[in-house]
C-alpha cells in the first residue's frame, strides 16, 4: 500500500472538514476582527445534534440512510444557526467597543459553558455516531478511498464554492465585504450593520454544524470535547491561510489537513533512532531487539497544527494569503 | 546655519505603488527649530514616522550628529536622542500626567526586576529622582497642577503639553513634534510658541510639522516643504513663502503664474 | 476594600497596623480552626494559597503587561515535572526542595522566554492562541514522553514524590510542638502563606517600579511605548519569564505537596481557570486577585461538598455533577465579569479608568 498516496486522501478529507470551519473562524474575524472561540463548540453541538435525529430515526422507519443523514444535517444546521446568533447577541455585540481582550474572553466563557452544557445532556462518555451510510471502499493506485471521505470532500467543496458566490456574487456578501472593509463608512453607506454581522455568524455556525456532521461520519464517534481541539485545528488552519481572507481559510484547512496526516503518517519513521544506531551500543542492541526505537510516534499528531501556527506567525503572521498588515502611527 | 545634527539623506518610502517620500533629503542644524510644512498628503507624517523608526525606509538612510540612526528600532532611535509627539496624541490614556512622565524615564534609568523586588538603595534614589524629574517637567511645560489627574481627563491643550513634556523626558538632541498646536485656540497657541522657543532655547533642536503658517513663520528659523513626496523648497521661512514652486503646491500652478 | 487592603500593605508603620495585626492573626489560627471541620478544608486552602500563587503570577503577564496568555498552566508543568523527576523513585534521584524550586523557577522562566521571545511581537489575540497552542503542545509532551526513553511516565504520572525536607524535619509528617498538633497539610500551609507574602510583596513592588510602569504603559499602547524608548519586545518577555517563574515556583510546590503529578492537572481547563481567577479579581490588582483564586476554589469545593448530598436528598440522584458546576461557574464567572464588571470585582484603578472610557487606543 502506498502510505503517501494513503496520507494524502486521509489529509485531504481531514483539510476540507478544517476548511470549512475555518471559514468559519475567518469570516467573524474578518468583519469583526473577533476570535470567535465559541466557534469549535457550535461544531460539536452540531454533531450531537445530528446524531440524535439520526439515532432517532434510523432505527424506526424503513427510510433510507441517505435521507436520514440529510436529516440529521437539516436538524443540526437550524440549531447551530440559532445558536450562532444568539452567543453574537448575548456575548459579542454588548462588547463592541470594549478593549480587545474583553470579547476573547467572554468567547473563551462561552465556550466552557456550551462545552458543559453538551456534557450534562449528552453523556461524558463519547458516543458511537451511527454508521448508516454504505460505505464501499475504493482501491486508487495502491491507496483506499471510502465513499463517506468521497461525500465529505465532495460536499465541503459544495459549500466552499456556494459560499464564495454568496460572498462575491450577492448583494448581503456586497454588504458583508463592505463592513469588514471599514463598518463605520458601510454603516453610512446604509448598510445595516448589526444584521450584517448576525448574518455572518449564522452562516458561519450553519457551515460548522454540516461540519460536525461530516466529522462524526468520518470517525464515526463523538465528543463532548471534540469540538474545542477541531476548532483550534481550524483556527490554525484560518491563520495559515490569513485570517479573514476566505479563499485562505480554504487552503489553509486543506494543507493543514495534508500536513498533519503526511506527518503523522511519516513521523514515527523520520525519528527512528535505528536510523542512527551506530551512536550507541546500547541503542543498536535495542533496535537488534526491537527493530525501531521511534521517538516521536503518531501519537504527536495534534502537535503538528500549533506547530504550523507557532511557524506561520513567526515567519509570516499575515499568512499564506493575507495582506501584509503594516503598523501605522 | 549652525553644525548640522540631522541629515535625512535620499529617503525613499513607497506604499505599494504610491511613492510618500522620494529621495527626500534635508539638513536640520543644531539648535535650529526646523519647520516642515506641505499640503495634506504631501509626505510629512511619512517622514517623521521614518524619521522616528516607526517606517523603515525603502532607501536612503538618516544620520544624527554624524553617526546613523538605526531607524528599524524605534525604541533605539530614541535611545540615540530622537524624541516625537503624535498628530493624534497618544498619551497613556489610564496613567496619571505624572506617571506619563515617569515612563518616559525609562530610557534613561536602569532600576531591573530584582532592584524593584528587593527596593535597593540605588532603586529608590533612582525612583526618586525619576518622580523630581518628572515634576520638573510637568512644571517646565505647565501641566504640574495636575500631576495627578489622569491623562485622559486632561483638556486637549495640556494633553498635548503633556506628552510634549513624556518626549522630554527621554532627553532628546532633537524633539520631533507633529502638528503640536492642532485644535488648539490662539492663547494656547501662543503660549505652544513659547514653549518651543524655550524647549530650543534650553538647547534642544526642534523639528515641527505644522499647518498653521502664522505659527511655523514666526517661530522657524529654517523650513522645508514637501509636495507628493518631494521636498520642492527649503530655507528661511520668508524666501520659501515666495518661492514659485511653494505657492504653485498649495494654490495651484496658475496662481504661481499669476504671482 | 481592595484598595484599602493595598493601602494598608504600603505604608508600613501608620495607624493599619491594627488591621494588619488582626489579618496575620486569623491567617496564623485559621488552619487549627479549620482542621476542626477536616483535615480536608486545610487541603482545600493550601490549594487556595496555591492558585492564588499562580494566579499572581498570571497578574504578571495579563494584568500588568495586558498580554493574554492561554497557556500559562504549561510553565506549573515545568515546575512540577522538574520537581517530580529530581525528587522520586521514577530516576532515583532525590536532591532536596532549595536546589529543585530554584531551578523549576529557572526551567519555567526559560520556557518562557523561548516561547515568548518569537511569538510576543504578534498582536494580542495572536499571542493568545499560540500560547494555548503552547500549553497544549506541552500536555501532549507529558503525556507521550514514556516512550522510547521513560521521561515522563506517561499518562500513569510520577509518583512516590519527596516532601520538602529540612535534614530530619519533614513537611509531610505530623508533629506536635508546644501541645499543638502540626499536621503535615498545616505545615504546608505556614510555608504556603509565607510564599503567598512574599510573591504578594514582590507584585506589590513590580507594580509601582520603573518596570511596571513600562508594562502598564505597553498595555496602554504598544506603539507610544516604543516612541519613549521602552523595548517592547525585551520588556514583554521580562513580564512573560517572570510570570514563568512564579508558575514554576508554584509548581514544584504543588508536585511535593500532592506526592504526585500527571499531565491531567495541567489541561487548558486549569489554565481557564487560573485566568478566570485574575479576571474575576480584576486584572492587575494584586489583592483582587487573591481574592478572586480564593473564591474560585473555595466556591466550587463547598458546592461539592453541598451540591451532590442536596441533589441525592430531593432527586434522589446526581442531575448535574459538581464538576460540571464547577466548570459553568468558570465560564459563567468569565462571561458575566466581561459583560458587567469588566474591571473585575476588585479592579485596579488604572483597569477600572480602562475599561470605563471602552476601547483603548489602538494602532489604526
Amino acid at each position: 500500500m502506498d502510505i503517501f498516496l494513503q496520507q494524502l486522501i486521509n489529509g485531504l478529507t481531514l483539510g476540507s472538514v478544517y476548511a470549512v470551519v475555518a471559514l468559519g473562524y475567518t469570516m467573524v474575524y474578518g468583519i469583526i476582527q473577533l476570535i470567535n472561540f465559541a466557534h469549535g463548540e457550535v461544531v460539536m453541538i452540531g454533531g450531537m445534534v445530528a446524531l440524535w435525529t439520526i439515532g432517532a430515526l434510523a432505527g424506526s422507519a424503513g427510510l433510507p440512510p441517505t435521507v436520514v443523514v440529510l436529516a440529521g444535517v437539516a436538524s443540526a444546521v437550524p440549531v447551530c444557526m440559532l445558536l450562532g446568533w444568539s452567543i453574537e447577541r448575548a456575548a459579542y455585540r454588548p462588547l463592541r467597543g470594549a478593549p480587545r481582550l474583553a470579547p476573547l474572553i467572554t468567547a473563551i466563557g462561552i465556550s466552557i459553558i456550551l462545552q458543559n452544557v453538551a456534557l450534562m445532556i449528552f453523556s461524558r462518555n463519547p458516543l458511537p455516531f451511527p454508521q448508516i451510510l454504505p460505505n464501499p471502499v475504493f482501491e486508487v493506485a495502491g491507496a483506499t478511498i471510502s465513499l463517506v471521505q468521497i461525500i465529505i470532500i465532495a460536499t465541503c467543496l459544495l459549500l466552499m464554492g456556494g459560499l464564495t458566490l454568496l460572498v462575491y456574487r450577492t448583494r448581503l456578501g456586497m454588504a458583508m465585504r463592505a463592513t469588514s472593509e471599514n463598518p463605520a463608512v458601510a454603516g453610512l453607506m446604509g448598510i445595516p450593520i448589526d444584521r450584517v454581522i448576525s448574518t455572518t455568524f449564522v452562516i458561519g455556525a450553519g457551515l460548522g454544524a454540516v461540519a460536525g456532521v461530516l466529522n462524526g461520519l468520518y470517525y464515526g464517534i463523538v465528543h463532548y470535547t471534540f469540538g474545542a481541539m477541531l476548532g483550534l485545528k481550524a483556527f490554525c488552519a484560518a491563520v495559515l491561510g490569513g485570517i479573514g481572507n476566505m479563499a485562505g481559510a480554504m487552503l489553509g484547512g486543506i494543507l493543514l489537513g495534508v500536513v498533519e496526516a503526511l506527518g503523522t503518517g511519516y513521523i514515527g519513521e523520520m525519528t527512528d533512532l535505528c536510523h542512527v544506531g551506530f551512536l550507541s551500543t546500547a541503542l543498536a542492541e535495542r533496535c537488534a531487539r526491537d527493530g525501531h526505537v521511534v521517538l516521536f510516534g503518531s501519537n504527536y499528531q495534534d502537535v503538528f497544527a500549533f506547530l504550523v501556527l507557532i511557524v506561520v506567525l513567526v515567519f509570516r503572521p499575515s499568512g499564506l494569503l493575507g495582506e501584509r498588515v503594516s503598523d501605522r502611527a | 546655519m549652525s553644525t548640522p545634527l540631522l541629515d535625512v539623506l535620499g529617503v525613499v518610502k513607497r506604499f505599494g505603488g504610491l511613492t510618500a517620500l522620494a529621495e527626500v533629503s534635508l539638513t536640520i542644524g543644531r539648535g535650529e527649530i526646523y519647520g516642515l510644512i506641505g499640503p495634506n498628503g504631501a509626505g510629512k507624517t511619512t517622514l517623521f514616522n521614518v524619521l522616528t523608526g516607526l517606517y523603515v525606509p525603502d532607501a536612503g538612510e538618516v544620520r544624527l550628529d554624524d553617526a546613523p540612526l538605526p531607524l528599524k528600532q524605534p525604541h533605539r532611535v530614541v535611545r540615540a536622542g530622537v524624541a516625537r509627539t503624535f498628530q493624534n496624541i497618544r498619551l497613556f490614556a489610564n496613567m496619571t500626567a505624572l506617571e506619563n512622565v515617569m515612563v518616559g524615564r525609562h530610557l534613561r534609568t536602569r532600576a531591573g526586576v530584582f532592584g524593584a523586588m528587593l527596593r535597593t538603595a540605588a532603586t529608590r534614589a533612582e525612583e526618586k529622582a525619576i518622580a523630581e524629574r518628572a515634576h520638573a517637567l510637568l512644571h517646565y511645560v505647565g501641566v504640574e497642577r495636575h500631576s495627578n489627574v489622569i491623562a485622559r481627563n486632561l483638556s486637549y491643550g495640556d494633553q498635548r503639553r503633556l506628552e510634549i513634556a513624556r518626549a522630554l523626558a527621554t532627553e532628546p538632541r532633537l524633539l520631533a513634534l507633529d502638528e503640536p498646536a492642532a485644535g488648539m485656540n490662539p492663547t494656547e497657541r501662543l503660549a505652544l510658541g513659547q514653549l518651543v522657543g524655550r524647549i530650543r532655547a534650553d538647547g534642544t533642536t526642534v523639528l515641527l510639522i505644522e499647518h498653521d503658517v502664522k505659527l511655523v513663520m514666526g517661530l522657524c528659523d529654517r523650513v522645508a516643504v514637501l509636495d507628493y513626496g518631494k521636498r520642492i523648497a527649503e530655507g528661511a521661512p520668508r524666501e520659501v513663502q515666495r518661492d514659485p514652486a511653494v505657492i504653485a503646491a498649495y494654490l495651484g500652478v496658475e496662481a504661481a503664474h499669476a504671482a | 476594600m481592595a484598595d484599602a487592603l493595598s493601602a494598608l500593605f504600603r505604608r508600613r508603620g501608620t495607624k493599619p497596623w491594627v488591621g494588619l495585626a488582626l489579618l496575620a492573626g486569623v491567617l496564623l489560627i485559621l488552619p487549627f480552626m479549620l482542621a476542626q471541620a477536616g483535615t480536608t478544608w486545610v487541603r482545600v486552602t493550601n490549594l487556595t494559597i496555591l492558585f492564588a500563587l499562580l494566579a499572581l503570577g498570571l497578574n504578571i503577564v495579563v494584568g500588568f503587561a495586558g498580554l493574554l496568555d492561554l497557556g500559562y498552566i504549561a510553565f506549573y508543568a515545568v515546575g512540577a515535572y522538574a520537581y517530580a523527576l529530581l525528587a522520586s523513585p521514577h530516576f532515583g534521584l532525590h536532591l532536596p526542595f532549595w536546589v529543585i524550586l530554584p531551578m523549576g523557577a529557572l526551567l519555567a522562566c526559560a520556557a518562557g522566554v523561548l516561547l515568548g521571545a518569537p511569538t510576543l511581537k504578534l498582536r494580542g489575540d495572536y499571542l493568545a492562541i499560540v500560547t494555548l497552542g503552547f500549553g497544549e503542545i506541552v500536555r501532549i509532551f507529558m503525556n507521550n514522553l514514556s516512550q522510547p526513553f521513560n521521561v515522563t511516565n506517561g499518562p500513569q504520572g510520577v509518583t512516590l514524590i519527596d516532601p520538602f525536607r529540612i535534614g530530619t524535619f519533614s513537611f509531610a509528617k505530623p508533629e506536635t510542638l508546644l501541645g499543638l498538633s502540626f499536621s503535615g497539610p498545616i505545615k504546608y500551609y505556614y510555608l504556603l502563606l509565607v510564599v503567598m507574602v512574599v510573591v504578594i510583596a514582590v507584585n506589590l513592588r513590580l507594580e509601582d517600579s520603573r518596570i511596571g510602569r513600562a508594562w502598564m504603559a505597553i498595555r496602554e499602547d504598544e506603539l507610544a511605548a516604543k516612541a519613549v524608548g521602552i523595548d517592547t519586545r525585551n520588556v514583554k518577555l521580562l513580564a512573560f519569564a517572570m510570570g514563568a517563574s512564579f508558575g514554576g515556583i508554584a509548581g514544584g510546590m504543588f508536585a511535593a505537596m500532592q506526592g504526585f503529578v500527571s499531565p491531567e492537572s495541567f489541561g487548558l481547563v486549569e489554565s481557564i481557570m487560573v485566568l478566570a481567577m485574575v479576571v474575576l479579581g480584576g486584572m492587575g490588582n494584586v489583592w483582587g486577585v487573591v481574592l478572586g483564586a480564593a473564591l474560585l476554589t473555595f466556591v466550587p469545593e463547598l458546592l461539592r461538598h453541598t451540591v451532590e448530598p442536596l441533589q441525592k436528598g430531593v432527586l434522589g440522584r446526581v442531575v448535574i455533577e459538581p464538576e460540571v458546576i464547577r466548570m459553568l461557574l468558570f465560564g459563567a464567572a468569565l462571561v458575566l465579569m466581561m459583560r458587567f464588571r469588566p474591571a473585575g470585582l476588585f479592579p485596579s484603578r488604572a483597569r477600572k479608568r480602562e475599561f470605563a472610557a471602552g476601547r483603548g487606543p489602538e494602532v489604526p
